[in-house]
């Protein structure tokens, strides 16, 4: 009875909706029977884990098409999820398989949502092209690696936001239950206004792949492409714009300026491209509280990936690892979330997308704060690499474009190697990076 | 003349032979010693664990008893070495990272070493904040563990590998027949064992509470240690009574012993048993999952042992080279 009348009340909310809106909803899913297309843009581990996700939400969802540059990786996606959701779920016939750099705007038409997990510099055009084309999206961040991509994003948002198609990001920390307890205390004034803090992401770092002599320069650095920076934009942002927007999250807002050191000391390879392996960054918010965001890629050294804050009455911790605690100015505890059971925020996601999807809701609209907190990133990296301090406006108005003019198998980035194999470094003090 | 040749070549055979098995003697006397790690400045410490019979399993009356502990049986096990201490980040870390390892080698690592499979670099921490120092390696995979134990082969050409699950309970109760191995009185557990009472939810450094009466610490508590063994149901069979083991090609459940940092009194008794869970590896955001790290498991770590008896090389290998199913 009680599931009936949501129906109807949902329904008619579509309905209204609609009328009153200029943009037509793509699809309306209240019914429930009405199968959701998915589209893979982004053939990697973590898109095919996210269509893993997808299924198991549980919904009525069909893969129906998928996009790579490289054939490989897009068959090194499809046969396991072929092998584990099998034929009536997964529906990607040859002729829906794309291959190449325009290969994304033929997926996505197959589709009603898509799933955006290629490298994070290709993220600006894939979403603009999914908003343009009227299609809900999960996409992963970071969300761009310049500027130039954050204002597309944004502009892209606004779109979004008119034609009321949900956006849900893969800041997972926002759908992890010890932040969201943590946080929203916080935010109650349960530790008063936070005055400082320190974010980090402290670890090992990541693979590499290893140019083999018949890559041309573009495949090379899209194999390796977390070593640079057009593809990737460094760790500062690939990884550390987690801890970086839990401390925007907490804060309410966004920092006004950034200064920071960093540089490469361990890792200094020539198959690490061009990014540091360490940079440590103070942000600065407009009431003056200062926090710390600092990132390190320092195999065998210590890790710490978290965050703490320290507020006028007390003080905060949070980790990945569900734990969340707060203390009043003595330490005693005043808040310690279980972390026992918790859901896996990485399904959450997922869950809550479709659930608002199938059910024809508006409701998720990530975007904005994934492209802020992005951007506060990309101000970090600036700070960085230029020695120099980097206000938000400025940052927000760089018209630094690290996109290559040209994609195309013969196209060159704009970061080449030298004779022996070597990218050009940032040199703070000398670098330009704004 | 040619009788003499003869007589020479037997002669030196036979010293050859002695020499041989002296210096066999010599290396390998059943006591305790320590493991270095060639070209480094780092070791272990191994201790020997003699071969006898025991009761495994728990009687039902045992306060924390679970049915999967029944019924007790009669084992007999051939003799081993044990680690002294859980397997260290410090060691754990240059099987890790090649770089590592050549950075604080003093030695180019051997053909072998150099081309051996190690680990993906996890995305996640995996030391999830609790430090390395001196630390228990935490939320490794079964299979990473033993792949560990190939990599210490490959450094040492000795054979170490995980304890089977019979060799573990043994080892840990030191000849008790009670639910630890210092009787049944929970109340001594803090002088013995990190866990959720004393371990402030962390690791600790490895031998920081006072060892069994074979010298192996941390056997209760700190964190919960791999055994080679597929979880399965006990049988009372005598033909499976000599150096059990169960192997199944199934990648869950596995056994792991011991209980961990955050275990309650009744989970570090000697007899309690532990299976493998998917569900430590749903954090991890990719498909295929990591065949190397849970990042959901910062409770499991790893001890090793030796066999005195050396398993044949194609025995050793078969070991080492068997590789997991895919984990979707």
């Amino acid at each position: 009875m009680n599931q009936r009348r949501k129906f109807i009340k949902t329904s008619a909310l579509i309905a209204g909706s609609t009328l009153l809106n200029p943009y037509v909803l793509p699809k309306a899913f209240a019914t429930g029977d009405d199968v959701i297309k998915i589209a893979l843009i982004g053939c990697g581990g973590r898109g095919t884990g996210a269509v893993f996700q997808a299924f198991d939400t549980g919904y009525n969802i069909k893969l129906v098409a998928m996009a790579d540059v490289f054939r490989d990786r897009l068959d090194g996606s499809f046969a396991p999820i072929f092998q584990k959701y099998g034929k009536d779920k997964v529906d990607v016939p040859e002729d829906r398989k794309f291959i190449g750099f325009d290969a994304y705007k033929e997926a996505m038409k197959e589709a009603d949502v898509v799933i955006l997990t290629t490298p994070p510099g290709f993220r600006p055009d894939h979403f603009a092209e999914a908003i343009r084309q009227n299609k809900q999206v999960f996409m992963e961040k970071p969300v761009a690696v310049d500027a130039v991509g954050i204002r597309k994003v944004l502009q892209a948002s606004k779109e979004a936001k008119e034609k009321k198609l949900n956006v849900v990001v893969g800041l997972q920390r926002r759908y992890q239950d010890n932040y969201k307890e943590t946080i929203g205390r916080i935010q109650d004034g349960a530790i008063g206004d936070i005055v400082s803090g320190q974010v980090y992401w402290n670890d090992g770092g990541v693979w590499v792949n290893q140019r083999t002599a018949d890559m041309t320069e573009m495949e090379y650095q899209l194999r390796n492409w977390y070593y640079f920076n057009w593809l990737c934009g460094d760790h500062i942002l690939e990884q550390h714009v987690h801890n970086i927007d839990v401390m925007n999250w907490v804060k309410g807002s966004y920092p006004v300026k950034a200064e920071g050191t960093g540089g490469r000391f361990t890792r200094t390879g020539k198959e690490y491209g061009e990014i540091f392996d360490h940079h440590s960054v103070t942000y600065t918010f407009e009431d003056g509280s200062v926090i710390l965001g600092e990132c390190r890629h320092f195999s065998g050294a210590h890790n710490r990936v978290d965050e703490s804050f320290q507020g006028t009455k007390g003080r905060a911790y949070m980790n990945a690892g569900n734990r969340g605690q707060l203390w009043d100015a003595k330490g005693n505890s005043l808040f310690e979330h279980d972390g026992k059971g918790n859901r896996n925020p990485f399904q959450t996601e997922h869950d809550e997308l479709f659930k608002a999807i199938s059910s024809g809701e508006y409701k998720f609209h990530d975007t904005d704060y994934a492209a802020k907190s992005t951007l506060t990133a990309i101000m970090g990296r600036a700070a960085t690499y230029s020695g120099k301090v980097v206000s938000w406006d400025d940052c927000m108005a760089s018209e630094l474009n690290l996109m290559p003019d040209k994609l195309g198998w013969s196209e060159l980035p704009k970061s080449l190697p030298n004779e022996e194999g070597f990218y050009p470094i940032a040199v703070p003090g000398k670098s330009k990076m704004i | 003349m040619k009788l003499n040749q003869i007589r020479m070549v037997l002669f030196g055979s036979f010293l050859l032979v002695i020499a041989l098995f002296g210096f066999r003697l010599q290396i390998e006397p059943f006591e305790p010693y320590d493991q270095k790690i060639p070209n480094t400045d780092l070791s272990f410490s191994m201790v020997p664990i003699p071969a006898g019979a025991f009761i495994m399993g728990t009687p039902s009356e045992q306060k924390g008893h679970q049915v999967d502990e029944a019924p007790q049986r009669k084992i007999q096990l051939d003799a081993f070495w044990m680690g002294t201490h859980e397997v260290t980040w410090d060691l754990f870390e240059l099987f890790l990272d090649k770089n590592l390892e050549i950075g604080i080698s003093t030695k180019p690592l051997s053909h072998q070493v150099d081309g051996l499979s190690r680990p993906s670099t996890p995305y996640l921490d995996m030391t999830f904040g609790m430090g390395k120092a001196s630390k228990p390696a935490v939320g490794m995979t079964q299979y990473g563990a033993i792949q560990y134990c190939r990599w210490l082969y490959l450094k040492t050409g000795i054979f170490y590998r995980l304890p089977t699950e019979a060799e573990w309970e043994y080892a840990a109760r030191a000849g008790s027949n009670e639910s630890y191995f210092f009787g049944s009185d929970a109340n001594l557990i803090n002088d013995y064992a990190i866990y959720i009472e004393n371990s402030n939810k962390t690791t600790s450094t490895i031998g920081s509470k006072a060892p069994n009466p074979w010298g192996l610490y941390d056997m209760l508590g700190n964190v919960m240690e791999w055994t080679g063994d597929f979880y399965a149901a006990y049988e009372d069979d005598s033909n499976q009574n000599i150096n059990p083991k169960v192997v199944s090609e199934q990648l869950y459940p596995q056994v792991l012993r011991g209980g961990h940092y955050e275990s309650e009194a009744e989970d570090l008794r000697v007899g309690r048993r532990f299976a493998s869970d998917p569900v430590w590896k749903q954090l991890d955001p990719q498909i295929p999952k990591s065949r190397w790290w849970f990042p959901e498991a910062p409770f499991v770590g790893m001890r090793v042992v030796r066999p005195l008896k050396v398993p044949s090389e194609s025995e050793i290998h078969a070991y080492f080279d068997r590789v997991p199913p895919a984990d979707f």
